[in-house]
C-alpha cells in the first residue's frame, strides 16, 4: 500500500538513532585525538632507514647510498648523494654511506617498491601519519637525521617483518662469516690460486 | 498574552504574564500597553533565536545519531556552542552581490522572507495566557503571511540574475503554489467542525477528555487524523525542507535562489527556513493536537506552556526524522502528488467533516456507524487514489544499459 514503504524507511532510521546511544556495535566512531585505534600491522605510509644503533642512528645506517631506490622511485620522490669516504658496516665491511638522503613526502606515493628493491633491508615503511607541517617545502622533506630510525623501532612497528629482516641479515652474517674462515683457511696453505678463483666474478659484471 | 489572567490559576501557569506585568507596572497606561507588546516581541524573538540556533545543533545531531556518528562535539560542551561558532562564521563572511544582480531586491528578499516568518508566530497560543495577538481570522491571518514567503523566495531568485537560481525559484513558486492549496484544505475541516478562525478559540474546542482519559483533540478523529496528516506532509513541502528540497535541490541547481547570497543573507534564509518549520508544528500542535491542554487530567500540574514546547518538540523532531530518511522527490513527482493525491484526498476528507459534524447527536450503535463511515471515508480514497499515484511506475528496467 501506498505509504508502507515510507513508514519501512522511518522505522530503519528510528531503529539507528536510538541504537547509537546504546549499541556500541553500531556506534563505532572513535575520538580521535583523545582516542586512537590500534594501527593494524600492515599499515605503511612512508619510509625510512633503518639503522643499527638508537644512540647513533645517522652513523649506523645500513643504508650503503647504492641508489637503486633512487632510481626505482615512480614518483622520483628520493634524493641520495653518497659519501666521499668509506666506513664499517655492520658486517665489519667497509663501505660508503648515504651524505645526503632526503625524502620529499609531499610527493611519496607509499608504494614501497624503494623497500622491495632494497638488497640491504636498510629502508622501511614506517606508521606515522600525523605529518602535518606548515611549510609544506621545507616541512615535507625529510633528511637523513629526520628519516633514521633505530631497528627497535621497526621491530615495534612490524614485528613479523622486523624477524624475518633481522634473520636473514643473521644468516648472511654466518655466510660471511664462513666465507671468510675458509678464505683464510685456503690462504694458509696456496695463497695465489685464491686469486684467479675470485677474479672471474669481479670481471663479471662488465662482461655481461 | 491575555491580559485576564485570572488568580484562580496556578502560579506557575501566571509567571510569564506576572512578569511582564511586574516589569511595566511603573508605567502609565498608552505607554504601559506599548512596552507590554515590545516585550512580548522581544520575547519572541529571543525565544524563537535561539531555538532556531539549537535547532539546527539539535538537527545535526540527530543526522549524525540516525548515521550512526556522534554530531558535532567540538565546540562547548556536547557542541552546545556550536550555533554560535557558525552563527560568527557567518556574520564574518565576505557578503558578496553579484555586479549584474539587482542589489535593492538582492537585499530584501533575505529580510522580507524572515519579517514574514517570523509574523506568523504572532497568532500561535504558545499557553493558557500566552497568546501574543488575539485575532478573530488568526489562521487566515496566519497564512496570509505565510505565504508572503513565496514572494520573497521569488524576488531572491530574480534578484540574483543567475539562470540556475531563478529556475530555482520558478519551481520553488510552482512547489509552494501547488502545496498551499493542500495546506488550506487540511485547515479547514478543523475550521468548519470547531466553527472558528481564532487560534485560542481552536484550542478552547479541543478541551475535555472522553471518559476521563482520551482527550478531545482533532487528532483523535478520523477526518482529524487525515487532515493532520496532509497538512504535515503539506508544511514539509512548504518550509523546502527534505525530501522536498528541490528549490535547494544542489545536485542540478547549486544551491537554488541562495545560490548568490553569501554570509549572514544565507543565514536569514536559513533561519527563514527554520521559523517556517517552527511556525508550521506550532500550528499543527494548535490546530491538531490540543494546543497547550494536557494529555490526561492527571498531568494538568504541569503548565500549559510545558505541554505545548513538548509537542512541538516532538513535531520538530518528525520533521528531522523525515529529512534523514526521505530521499528526494523530482519535480513531477512533487506536483503529481499534490495535484492528484493531496488535493482530491484534502477535498474528499471536507465531505468526511461535515457527515462527521452533521452526525454529532448520534449515539449507541450508530456510533459506531458514524467511526465505521468516517473511517471508510478516509481510508477509500487513501488506498484508491494510492493505486492511481503508482500505476505504471513498476520498477525500471534498463533495456540498453
Amino acid at each position: 500500500m501506498l505509504g508502507s514503504g515510507l513508514l519501512q524507511g522511518l522505522a530503519v532510521t528510528a531503529k539507528n538513532f536510538v541504537g547509537s546511544f546504546h549499541d556500541p556495535a553500531r556506534f563505532v566512531t572513535t575520538q580521535y585525538p583523545e582516542e586512537r585505534t590500534a594501527l593494524p600491522e600492515a599499515y605503511r605510509n612512508f619510509p625510512f632507514l633503518v639503522s643499527e644503533s638508537a644512540d647513533d642512528p645517522i652513523g649506523t645506517l645500513r643504508c650503503v647510498a647504492c641508489q637503486i631506490c633512487e632510481k626505482e622511485c615512480p614518483p622520483q620522490c628520493i634524493y641520495i648523494e653518497k659519501s666521499k669516504d668509506k666506513k664499517p658496516d655492520a658486517n665489519g665491511k667497509m663501505q660508503i654511506y648515504p651524505a645526503v638522503f632526503d625524502i620529499d613526502i609531499a610527493v611519496c606515493m607509499s608504494c614501497q617498491i624503494c623497500v622491495e628493491v632494497c638488497p640491504f633491508d636498510a629502508i622501511e615503511m614506517d606508521q606515522v601519519f600525523e605529518i602535518a607541517a606548515t611549510d609544506r617545502f621545507t616541512g615535507l622533506i625529510l633528511d637523513r637525521g629526520a628519516l633514521a630510525k633505530p631497528n627497535r623501532y621497526f621491530h615495534k612497528i612490524h614485528p613479523q617483518q622486523a624477524a624475518d629482516v633481522d634473520e636473514r641479515l643473521a644468516a648472511e652474517r654466518v655466510a660471511i662469516g664462513k666465507k671468510a674462515q675458509a678464505a683464510a683457511k685456503a690462504a694458509v696453505p696456496a695463497p695465489p690460486p685464491a686469486e684467479p678463483g675470485s677474479q672471474p666474478r669481479k670481471a663479471a659484471p662488465p662482461a655481461a | 498574552m491575555s491580559p485576564a489572567a485570572t488568580t484562580n490559576d496556578p502560579l506557575l501557569e501566571r509567571a510569564p504574564v506576572i512578569l511582564r506585568d511586574w516589569l511595566t507596572a511603573f508605567l502609565p497606561e498608552p505607554a504601559r500597553w506599548l512596552a507590554n507588546c515590545l516585550i512580548i516581541i522581544v520575547a519572541i524573538l529571543a525565544v524563537f533565536g535561539l531555538l532556531f540556533a539549537f535547532l539546527t545543533l539539535a538537527e545535526r545531531k540527530i543526522l549524525g545519531r540516525v548515521q550512526n556518528r556522534p554530531g558535532p562535539n567540538r565546540t562547548g560542551w556536547c557542541g552546545l556552542l556550536q550555533p554560535f561558532a557558525d552563527g560568527i562564521k557567518m556574520l564574518t563572511k565576505e557578503d558578496i552581490v553579484p555586479r549584474a544582480a539587482n542589489p535593492v531586491l538582492h537585499f530584501i528578499a533575505p529580510v522580507v522572507i524572515l519579517a514574514a516568518s517570523i509574523l506568523t508566530f504572532a497568532v500561535i497560543p504558545y499557553g493558557r495566557h500566552l497568546l501574543p495577538v488575539e485575532l478573530d481570522a488568526a489562521v487566515l491571518y496566519f497564512f496570509a503571511a505565510g505565504a508572503a514567503t513565496e514572494l520573497a523566495v521569488f524576488t531572491a531568485g530574480w534578484a540574483s540574475h543567475n539562470k540556475y537560481a531563478l529556475l530555482a525559484a520558478m519551481r520553488a513558486l510552482a512547489q509552494l503554489i501547488s502545496y498551499e492549496l493542500p495546506l488550506l484544505l487540511s485547515v479547514v475541516p478543523v475550521v468548519l467542525a470547531t466553527g472558528t478562525l481564532s487560534t485560542s478559540g481552536i484550542v478552547a474546542a479541543q478541551s475535555g477528555w472522553k471518559w476521563g482519559v482520551v482527550p478531545h483533540w482533532v487528532v483523535f478523529t478520523p477526518w482529524g487524523a487525515a487532515a493532520f496528516a496532509i497538512f504535515m506532509v503539506s508544511a514539509l513541502a512548504e518550509s523546502n525542507r527534505s525530501p522536498f528540497d528541490l528549490p535547494e535541490a544542489e545536485s542540478e541547481l547549486i544551491a537554488g535562489h541562495l545560490t548568490e547570497f553569501s554570509g549572514f543573507k544565507y543565514a536569514l534564509f536559513f533561519m527563514a527556513e527554520y521559523f517556517a518549520m517552527c511556525a508550521s508544528s506550532g500550528l499543527a500542535v494548535t490546530l491538531f493536537l490540543g494546543g497547550w491542554h494536557a494529555p490526561l487530567p492527571a498531568l494538568e500540574f504541569i503548565p500549559s506552556y510545558v505541554w505545548f514546547a513538548v509537542k512541538f518538540a516532538a513535531l520538530l523532531f518528525g520533521f528531522i526524522l523525515v529529512r534523514a530518511t526521505m530521499p528526494r522527490l523530482r519535480i513531477d513527482q512533487l506536483t503529481r502528488f499534490a495535484w492528484k493525491f493531496l488535493v482530491p484526498l484534502a477535498l474528499v476528507n471536507l465531505g468526511t467533516v461535515a457527515f462527521w459534524s452533521l452526525t454529532f447527536q448520534w449515539a449507541g450503535p450508530l456510533q459506531l456507524l458514524r467511526w465505521a463511515v468516517a473511517l471508510g471515508l478516509v481510508a477509500g480514497p487513501y488506498v484508491l487514489l494510492g493505486r492511481g499515484l503508482t500505476t505504471g511506475l513498476g520498477t525500471r528496467t534498463y533495456r540498453f544499459a
